[in-house]
């Protein structure tokens, strides 16, 4: 990885125009592990994931994002959204490459390959979009951002158009593959929360609450007794009810 | 294949109403000749047709490729350099506005009677269809390949070859069936305001010495060979419309 992973400090008020979406915000997003942000929609929180990740939002953040190490956070952060945003006219492989390709470098096809069988689709290298289960098309996009190579990750809720099995598999995968970079994970699955967070944040218009996790080191198993009570105690916070 | 069904079908009836309409109107040959009249002139004048049907056929596409490859440099020009847009875009607008078949006489003086004032007419009508539907699909990218590009530092050159030009490819070929259908015209209204051959030349020639058959002829020739390209385009365009 280019760097080590930085710990990230966000402050400050959330505005989209003259509009408030979220007040006095503070997030201390821990170097290396997983922060996730919970939310409902539109409390802004994929607005945050835009700011973060240096992309294009009429929103502004007054206030500022500042890593641990004092350095610009820009060139530092990849990013995976919902939609896989494969090219449909490219193979997995080159899609997984396009990130050289498009700033005009040799892309690294070797890594690809070894980051794309590590993913699980061995011998699918050479298979369109179209051709690849949803999944699989989000496996792609996984080892797309991976290999930027980059400390910062953000997710801007990568796993929710796919079942309920096949998410399970992609957070433990995304786990595992992601694991040591500092990841803000955007959600609005409160079971997605419990599972994959060191910290976690309820997002809200009065700013970020901290969320109470379970002592086990996560990924945490989908079905462990800690993993679903923090699932409901999530539900709960979501549902504007004090924490219990 | 379908297509060509269903074209042969409609074929037929034409020539079947074609027919009834003779028997039931018995106008004389010079009005409204049978088919059966114009089938025979087809086989008798079938050299001269031929002839007169090349030189309009290759004027046709050298007009053909010409004014698309110019559209094609065009269109990418303006989506790479916001300056080129802002003083090219009003200027294709005005031209838009202004009926390209009324310079044909125009374009017949500077250019003779020979094949260039015909290429030039057709590479001048197909040329702002061309452009600005290659144009818009350029700069139609979807918001999440802009983040993309963005995300992943793009050059502008290498996000308008890798990610721009294969989405725009539909809207290229709407373009290019746009063409299919004004070029004939084009190549016609050109040998009409003045020419010493080709199939409007010809027309023009048998309308003045009453020979309605030969008329009828060149323009069932004539309309086989836009009805050819308009396939041949449409298939092509089908296969980008498939692909992206």
């Amino acid at each position: 990885m280019t760097g080590a992973a930085p710990a990230l400090r966000i402050a400050g008020d959330l505005r989209l125009g003259t509009q408030t979406l979220c007040r006095d915000l503070l997030l201390e997003v821990p170097g290396g592990g997983w922060t996730v942000l919970l939310g409902r929609s539109g409390v802004g929180k994929s607005t945050l994931g835009r700011l973060i990740a240096g992309l294009a939002t009429p929103a502004r953040l007054i206030g500022g994002i500042a890593a641990s190490d004092d350095r610009p956070l820009a060139g530092r952060v990849a990013v995976m959204a919902q939609g896989d945003q494969l090219l449909p006219w490219a193979n997995a492989l080159s899609n997984a490459t396009i990130g050289a390709q498009l700033r005009g470098k040799a892309p690294d096809r070797a890594r690809a390959r070894t980051l794309l069988a590590r993913a699980g689709l061995n011998g699918l290298e050479h298979r369109r979009p179209a051709q690849l289960s949803g999944g699989q098309r989000q496996r792609v996009a996984l080892v797309r951002t991976l290999i930027e190579d980059k400390p910062v990750v953000v997710l801007d809720e990568p796993f929710s158009a796919l079942d309920a099995g096949t998410r399970a598999a992609m957070q433990d995968l995304a786990a595992r593959m992601l694991a040591g970079r500092t990841v803000i994970l955007i959600t609005h699955d409160p079971l997605e929360a419990a599972r994959l967070a060191h910290r976690a944040f309820l997002l809200g218009s009065e700013g970020a609450r901290r969320l109470d996790l379970p002592d086990r080191s996560p990924p945490r198993p989908i079905d462990a007794a800690e993993t679903l009570a923090a699932q409901g105690a999530f539900y709960g916070a979501l549902l504007g009810r004090a924490a219990a | 294949m379908r297509g060509l069904l269903h074209l042969g079908l409609a074929a037929g009836v034409g020539l079947a109403l074609w027919q009834g309409i003779v028997w039931a109107t018995d106008l004389p040959p010079f009005i409204l000749p049978g088919p059966d009249r114009v089938a025979r002139t087809m086989i008798d004048s079938a050299a001269v047709l031929a002839g007169q049907a090349g030189f309009t056929a290759l004027n046709l596409a050298v007009g053909m490729a010409a004014g698309v490859a110019l559209g094609i440099v065009t269109a990418l020009q303006l989506a790479l350099s916001p300056g080129a847009r802002l003083l090219v875009r009003p200027l294709l607008v005005f031209a838009q506005a202004v009926p390209v078949f009324a310079l044909a006489p125009i374009i017949t003086l500077w250019l003779g009677y020979g094949a260039p004032s015909k290429i030039v007419m057709v590479a001048l009508v197909i040329y702002f269809p061309v452009t600005s539907a290659l144009f818009d699909g350029l700069m139609r990218l979807p918001p999440g390949l802009e983040d993309l590009a963005q995300a992943l530092q793009a050059r502008p050159l290498r996000k308008l070859v890798l990610l721009q030009l294969p989405n725009a490819l539909p809207a290229l070929g709407s373009g290019l069936r746009l063409a299919a259908v004004y070029a004939p015209f084009a190549v016609v209204v050109g040998e009409w305001v003045g020419s010493s051959r080709g199939l409007g030349y010809l027309m023009l020639m048998a309308n003045g010495r009453g020979q309605t058959d030969l008329m009828f002829a060149a323009l069932i020739v004539l309309a086989g060979m836009s009805v050819t390209l308009f396939f041949a385009i449409d298939r092509l365009a089908r296969r980008w419309g498939r692909e992206a």
